[in-house]
This record gives C-alpha cells, structure tokens and sequence, in this order.
C-alpha cells in the first residue's frame, strides 16, 4: 500500500515537473514559429491571426532577396565571421601557448593582464577604438570589422588552460628529436587541442554572427552591412511589411539556430569551460 | 654554460614572438583605447577635432560633474539599475528552476528542452527585438489575446510606463536559456556520494538542496550572478532597437550604453561620452567586487 501511494506520489511529480518544462518549452518556442507563420503568409495576411494554409508560401523570402542585397550581407556575415574565427583562433592559441609552456621573461606580467582585461566592458573602448579606425580609414572596410575582434583575452585564457593540461613529455620528446618550438605547436600540440579549439570555433562564430554594435558603428554603406546591420534597416524602412520583415528574421536566425544543433556537444562544453570547474 | 644560456634566451625571444600578435593587437585595440577613452574623459573632444590625444579642451572633471547633473544620464542610470535589480534576479530564478527540474533523475530528455531552452539565446538581438515589435504592437497577438480577456488595447513599447518592462521581459526570455545550461553543468558535476550521504543520514529533499545542491552550487551562482550583471549593466541592443536608436518615449527605455552611444557618436561629444563610459566601468568593478567579497566570505 505505501508502496504503491509513493509510487503515484512519484508519477504525479513527474506529471507536474514534465508539465513545467513543458509549458516553458512552448513559451521559448512560440515567438519564432509564430514568427515564422507570419514569414510564409502574404502581407495582406500579416495583420490577421489566421493561417491560411492555401495562400502560404516562400515568396517573401524570394523576395526580399530581390530587394535587398541580402546575399551580398550574408556573404559579409560569413566573411566577417570566418576570419575572424580563424584568425582569433590561431592569434589566441600561440598566446595562450606561449603563457602555458614558454619561459619568456614577463610571463606572469602578461598572464596577470589577460585576466585582468577580461574585467574592462568592451563599451569603455567604444570610442577610442572608432575614433582609431576612422584614421586608420577603415570605417565601412572588412578589416575594419574583423581585426579588432582578432584577439580575445577569454579565448588565450582557455587555450592556455588546455595547453597546460596537454603532458610535457610529448614535447620533450619532439625537442630531442631536433624540433623547433613553432613545429612542436604546429603539429603536435595544436592537433591535441582540438576540443577547446572545436568550443571556441562555434562561440565566437555564433558570437560575431550576431553582433551588431560594432557593426553598425563601422558599416555604413549598406553594400558593406552584415545581416544584422541589414535587418535593422530593412526594418526601419519597411515597418508594415511584417510578413517580409519576418522573413529577414528567418534568414539571419535559422544559420546560428542550426549550427548550435549541429555542434550543441561542443558549444555546451565551451560555454561551460571555467564556469563550472575553478 | 654558455649553451644553457643562449637556450634560455632564445626560449624568451621564441616566447614573445608567440605572444607578439596579441600583445600588438591587444595594444592598438585595447590599452591604446583605454588610455585614450581616459584622457578624453577629461576632454571636450568631437572627432572632427583631430589627433584624441591631444586635441580637445582640456576641461579635468568637468564631464563627470556635467554627468550627475544630466537628467538624461541620470534617467539612464536609474533605469539600468531598475533594469539590473530586476532581470538579474528573475533570469537567475527561472534558469536554477529548469535546470533542478530538468536534473531530477525522473525526468528524460533533458538534452532535448536544454536544446529548446537555448535557442532564444542564440538568436540574435535584431530578430529577438523585431519579433517581439511584431507581437506587441497595438494591433499585434498580444492585444488581440488580452482583448478576448476585456483588457483595453496598450500601446506597448509607446508607453512610457510600459516600455521598460517589456524590455526586461524579453531580455529576461532571451537569456534564461544561457543560464540554464551553466546551472545543469553544474548541477551535472556535484558528487552523486554527497547525496546518497545525506539520504542514509535521512535528510530530506528539501534539506538536501538546502545542505548539498546550494553549498555545490556556489561557484556556479557565482559565475552566473557576474556575468548577468556585468551583461545587464551593459544593455544596449533591445534598447537601441526597440526604441529606434533614441531610448524613448520620454526617456523611459534610454540605458547608460545607449546614452554613450549616442552622445559619442549622434551628437559627436567623445569626451563626454567617454566620461560616462569610465562611470560604467566604475560601477562594475565595484559591483564584481562587492559580489566577491561576498561569496569569498560565504564559502570560506
């Protein structure tokens, strides 16, 4: 008897919490279905809450890439996001390479400043930094939008915790055999590193795939707008066309909602990285 | 002897030609910048004026004087803060609430709601702000759904009264997800002993969440409560979307950021707007500060 009640005690928690989760499922869900519903629908249907299954269809994305060079602001996002991936990756890994294993004088000076940079808000360097890239003529350039974001100090910092974790006999042995330091890192160590450099490929991508302060401070012209820059003016220019408009939310959301499903193993442990372990 | 020596000294040329792209790009983007947003704090400075460090009146504190005696910077402050006090706390709620339920042994699928949960959070900022535009304008679902409930229509992000919350709302439904996987990790790393201990000692499961999951979950609490409030201090995109760049109607959506924002770069006063750049600054350390002294007296 007791038995059996705690057992339905049990189930009926279980109903419950399945209910919770569920109800907040829905809730963190509902505004991009509806969202996109409203993508699919004419513009005479986008003011009503009906869904007309017969008059829905993928016009306004056709569209919108008809009127608005969203092919040239999606290839500028993936530019931008890719070097600056690639290049922050490389730039962080030798750096957190150098704190982790070499014996420069001022090591612990620079591993100190790493850390304490991650306390200063990017907004304090706003603008110094546009007033640097305005001489420097870089402002509506490609370098203007991905070397700025070429050095992270969370990125070194990873990299040098994983390094550290990577055994030093490994290299010793590669120095007997006459290795150079540039070698080693090459072709030994930065192949061991893939974990933590797979994590930061996904978070800074999804991360500069998003941004949009600095991007719209440094693209200007609309040719060089990333997709989030382009969006923002689309709306402001076109704010009853709320069909379209849904459309373009679609184009810049879906590329960064796939890639955290495709990758979500590595993004969790990335993500999680220093926040749970001390 | 003199072997070891060149290899010491080749291993630190070696080593700061490995440190070499950060540290030059770490100073032409970062301390080049801080130094400049500084000394321009204590400037009157627009961009047309030439060099930063050294064009400019020179005028000491008179920005930061100006700052506390600006109703539009003070607006903004009040409404971080107000921003602050209460996102913070109820992102950090809701995400522990999932992440305890989504942890209990009874409950499966966990990697498919953390999946779910997260995706507000990847999204990015422009489409959050405009899908919400769309779902609370005056005749958007919202009003149409509390219409049915005989609630008059609201002029949602119009309203100066109503602005602001809404944007807490959203930000509050963005970010939840982030904090929640953070919490599950954690959740996911305590010692399962710990609990099996505390179940032959007969505590209950009040008292081992009490006892066991909050004391573990510590360092966890910690990381979250920092990165929210440093996140929220620095509030800009919902602000700036939502209201069309200008914080208002009436002030009631402008943020310290987005004051920055358009003190440096719409009425072009760089050391104004650098001025209150080192005021933000100054608030988050403090705060990070007070939040480690905090815990460190906790823990320990």
């Amino acid at each position: 008897m007791n038995k059996r009640e705690s057992a339905i005690r049990k189930n009926f928690i279980r109903v419950c919490f399945y209910i919770l989760i569920g109800t907040y499922a829905l809730i963190a869900l509902f505004p991009f279905v509806w969202a996109f519903i409203t993508s699919l629908k004419p513009t005479a249907e986008a003011n009503n809450f009906s869904i007309p299954l017969d008059k829905m269809s993928f016009d306004n994305y056709l569209y919108i890439m008809k009127k608005f060079p969203y092919l040239r602001w999606f290839a500028n996002s993936l530019a931008v996001c890719l070097g600056v991936t690639i290049g922050s990756i490389f730039i962080n890994s030798l750096a957190g390479y150098a704190l982790a294993r070499m014996n420069f004088k001022g090591r612990k000076v620079m591993f100190w400043l790493v850390l304490a940079m991650m306390m200063v808000p990017v907004q304090v360097l706003l603008v110094p930094q546009y007033v640097i890239l305005a001489k420097l003529g870089w402002i509506n350039t490609y370098q203007g939008l991905i070397v700025p974001y070429l050095f992270s100090c969370f990125g070194t910092f990873m990299m040098r915790q994983f390094f550290l974790s990577i055994p030093r006999s490994l290299e010793e042995a590669a120095m007997i055999d006459g290795a150079g330091r540039f070698t080693i890192f090459w072709k030994i160590i930065f192949p061991l590193a893939k974990p933590a450099v797979a994590a930061q490929f996904i978070l800074t991508f999804v991360g500069m795939w998003n941004e949009f302060l600095w991007p719209s401070l440094i693209a200007k012209r609309q040719e060089m707008y990333t997709l989030t820059v382009g969006l923002n003016s689309f709306y402001n220019q076109y704010a009853q066309y709320w069909d379209q408009i849904q459309a373009g939310v679609m184009l810049l959301s879906i590329p960064a909602v796939a890639i955290f499903i495709i990758f979500q193993k590595q993004f969790v442990e990335g993500m999680t990285m220093g926040a749970v372990k001390e | 002897m003199v072997r070891l020596g060149n290899a010491r000294s080749d291993e630190n040329i070696k080593g700061w030609l490995f440190f070499l792209p950060f540290a030059a790009l770490a100073s032409v983007f970062f301390f080049i910048p801080l130094i400049g947003a500084l000394l321009l704090s204590f400037r009157e400075y627009s961009l047309l004026d030439g060099s930063p460090f050294s064009a400019g009146r020179w005028i000491g504190i008179q920005n930061y004087v100006t700052a506390f005696g600006d109703p539009t910077f003070l607006r903004a402050l009040w409404n971080t803060c107000l921003y602050t006090g209460i996102t913070v706390p109820a992102k950090l709620i809701i995400s522990l609430a999932l992440a305890l339920i989504c942890n209990a042994k009874i409950v499966k699928a966990k990697g498919f709601f953390r999946t779910v949960y997260y995706i507000p959070t990847i999204t990015s900022s422009v489409a959050i702000s405009i899908i919400f535009l769309y779902l609370f304008k005056a005749d958007g679902l919202i009003n149409m759904v509390l219409a049915k409930f005989g609630v008059a229509e609201i002029a949602w992000f119009y309203d100066p009264k109503v602005a602001l919350p809404i944007i807490m709302l959203m930000a509050t439904w963005a970010a939840v997800g982030f904090y929640m996987v953070i919490f599950l990790a954690g959740l996911q790393s305590i010692d399962p002993t710990l609990y099996e201990a505390a179940m032959i000692d007969g505590a209950s499961e009040w008292q081992q969440f009490l006892n066991v999951t909050l004391p573990c979950l510590k360092p966890t609490i910690f990381f979250n409560l920092v990165v929210a409030m440093i996140g929220s201090f620095n509030i800009f995109d919902f602000a700036y979307i939502i209201s069309g760049g200008l914080g208002g109607p009436a002030d009631s959506t402008m943020t310290i950021v987005l004051y920055l924002y358009q003190t440096g770069f719409s009425y072009l006063k760089m050391g104004y707007a650098s001025s209150i750049a080192f005021i933000l600054f100054a608030i988050i350390l403090a705060l990070t500060f007070v939040q480690k002294q905090f815990f460190k007296e906790d823990a320990e």
